[in-house]
């Protein structure tokens, strides 16, 4: 059985095409991944992402407990600040990447990608138990939060039509709770788009009032909905990991170009022997953007050769509707990752040309 | 949702036109809306000897790649230079502009396994 987010009946009426994904019945695309894409990059677009996770950590060791179970450095982050961090096993392996909410000294909110929440959540717990941690509070709070992403250059304006509290001042990577259409709401300048934009978290039962509210507020601007095929098509064209893909028990953070979020210099925390080591000795591969030189397009699992044999394997890719050209992410070695380095996708029967490129594919002012 | 009444159909939801021992084939409505933006086509080179089942090009959309297979065994003697500049063809006249390869027949026995357009939206009405 399927779960649902309280939108469900909202996506069907809008003529959505649903899918399973990750145990959630949820909207791929409404008019076309295309427009929906091109919507987010030149106006805005509305998602809905109620599936994500949600798990509360509070209490006097609240902060104790983050450090040493997240790579990144909690202790650094204000009252109303995200934090982008990742939760590894002791071998290093990523059990999910997460973003980290700070509302005050003891009181934190992560939110974790929706398949791995209760993966998310009994790692936690184990964690806990395994520790000499005291006054921390750990809850699985996902059924208690519906969540829209409001992305794009226009989101900033359409969003001030619906708050008493306009987020003109709010820094991306930071969030304050205000009304949003009269409906509490953590109002987050965050996303996986490479827009400006918003994470909006409220109440399920607002859920269907706060979406109405918002697309009638930005219709004139040209706000849309947009599905989870354009979702994964924005966060590619901006190298954003997705897990399963570019991050996962096999791939190291610092494989994955994620040392910015590794803080080896901690005391101590979850795999930083493990990384350590592997910082030491030097990743054997590294994750790169590539652009195909020649028609085709690369998908997740297409190997990648170089001078005549297979250095490495697509972890994403897709045809980038900015650029309308095949891109992807690949895991290769260390060797061949430089920018402008010559490769070859398999593409079914062929080995078709392809370069190492800048990242994100996409430039924003 | 268009069927053609000059069409047969393939249960892969392939569509050919027999004119003069000529099958000409493209991929029906039903699937360029299911596929989404299709982004890329890849056809075979004419002279392919093609056998009817069998896989003979390739349509990917944004997120998806999906084989297309012969609805007729034969040669093929012309494709559509079009489509791989303007692969959206397949979406906006998928019975027309959009059509992928010109085969010349082998064996008209093999014509009987396809479906005339009643059937293929009968098909298509149990597939939703």
């Amino acid at each position: 059985m399927l779960k649902k987010t309280p939108l469900n009946a909202i996506h069907k009426q809008a003529g959505a095409r649903m899918v399973d994904f990750g145990g959630w019945e949820m909207p791929v695309q409404y008019r076309g991944v295309i427009e929906e894409h091109l919507a987010v990059r030149n106006a805005a677009g509305l998602f809905d992402v109620s599936h994500m996770g949600e798990i509360k950590v509070d209490g006097p060791g609240a902060l104790a407990f983050i450090q040493e179970l997240t790579t990144n450095d909690a202790s650094s982050l204000e009252n109303g600040q995200v934090q982008y961090s990742a939760l590894c096993y002791p071998h290093g392996g990523v059990v999910d990447d997460l973003t980290l909410y700070r509302f005050d000294e003891e009181h934190y909110l992560f939110c974790v990608n929706a398949a791995n929440t209760d993966k998310d959540f009994a790692w936690m717990e184990e964690v806990l138990a395994d520790g000499d941690f005291h006054g921390v509070a750990l809850h699985n709070v996902s059924d208690d939060f519906a969540q829209l992403a409001l992305q794009g250059p226009l989101a900033e304006t359409i969003l001030a039509r619906l708050t008493d509290t306009a987020p003109v001042g709010i820094g991306y990577y930071h969030f304050y709770e205000g009304l949003v259409a009269g409906v509490p709401t953590i109002i987050s300048r965050t996303g996986y788009t490479g827009e400006d934009g918003f994470e909006l978290y409220f109440a399920p039962d607002a859920a269907e009032n706060l979406w109405n509210a918002l697309m009638e507020a930005g219709a004139d601007d040209g706000l849309v909905p947009v599905g989870l095929g354009a979702r994964d098509t924005l966060r590619l064209e901006m190298k954003y990991a997705l897990y399963g893909h570019e991050l996962s028990t096999e791939i190291s953070p610092l494989e994955a170009g994620l040392g910015w979020i590794t803080k080896l210099d901690k005391p101590s925390f979850v795999g930083r022997e493990a990384l350590l080591k592997q910082k030491e000795a030097g990743v054997s591969r590294r994750l790169i953007g590539f652009a195909m030189t020649e028609p085709g397009i690369p998908r997740a699992d297409y190997p990648v050769f170089a001078e005549g044999r297979q250095v490495g394997v697509v972890t994403s890719g897709t045809m980038s509707p900015s650029l309308r050209v095949g891109i992807g992410l690949a895991l290769v070695e260390q060797g061949f990752a430089a920018i402008g380095t010559r490769l070859q996708i398999g593409i079914r029967t062929r080995r078709v040309g392809a370069k190492v490129e800048k990242t994100p594919f996409v430039k924003k002012g | 949702m268009e069927f053609p009444e000059e069409l047969k159909y393939t249960e892969e939801h392939e569509w050919v036109l027999i004119e003069d021992g000529v099958a000409t084939v493209g991929i029906t409505d039903f699937a360029q809306d299911a596929l989404g933006d299709v982004v890329f086509v890849e056809l075979p080179e004419v002279g392919t000897v093609l056998e009817a089942g069998k896989s003979f090009g390739v349509v990917e959309s944004v997120k998806a790649v999906s084989d297309v297979y012969a609805p007729v065994s034969g040669e093929v003697i012309e494709i559509n230079e079009e489509l791989p500049d303007t692969p959206e063809l397949v979406n906006t006249s998928p019975y027309e502009d959009g059509w992928m390869v010109k085969i010349k027949l082998a064996d008209n026995v093999e014509l009987d396994d396809l479906m005339d357009a009643d059937a293929y939206q009968e098909f298509v009405e149990d597939e939703e």
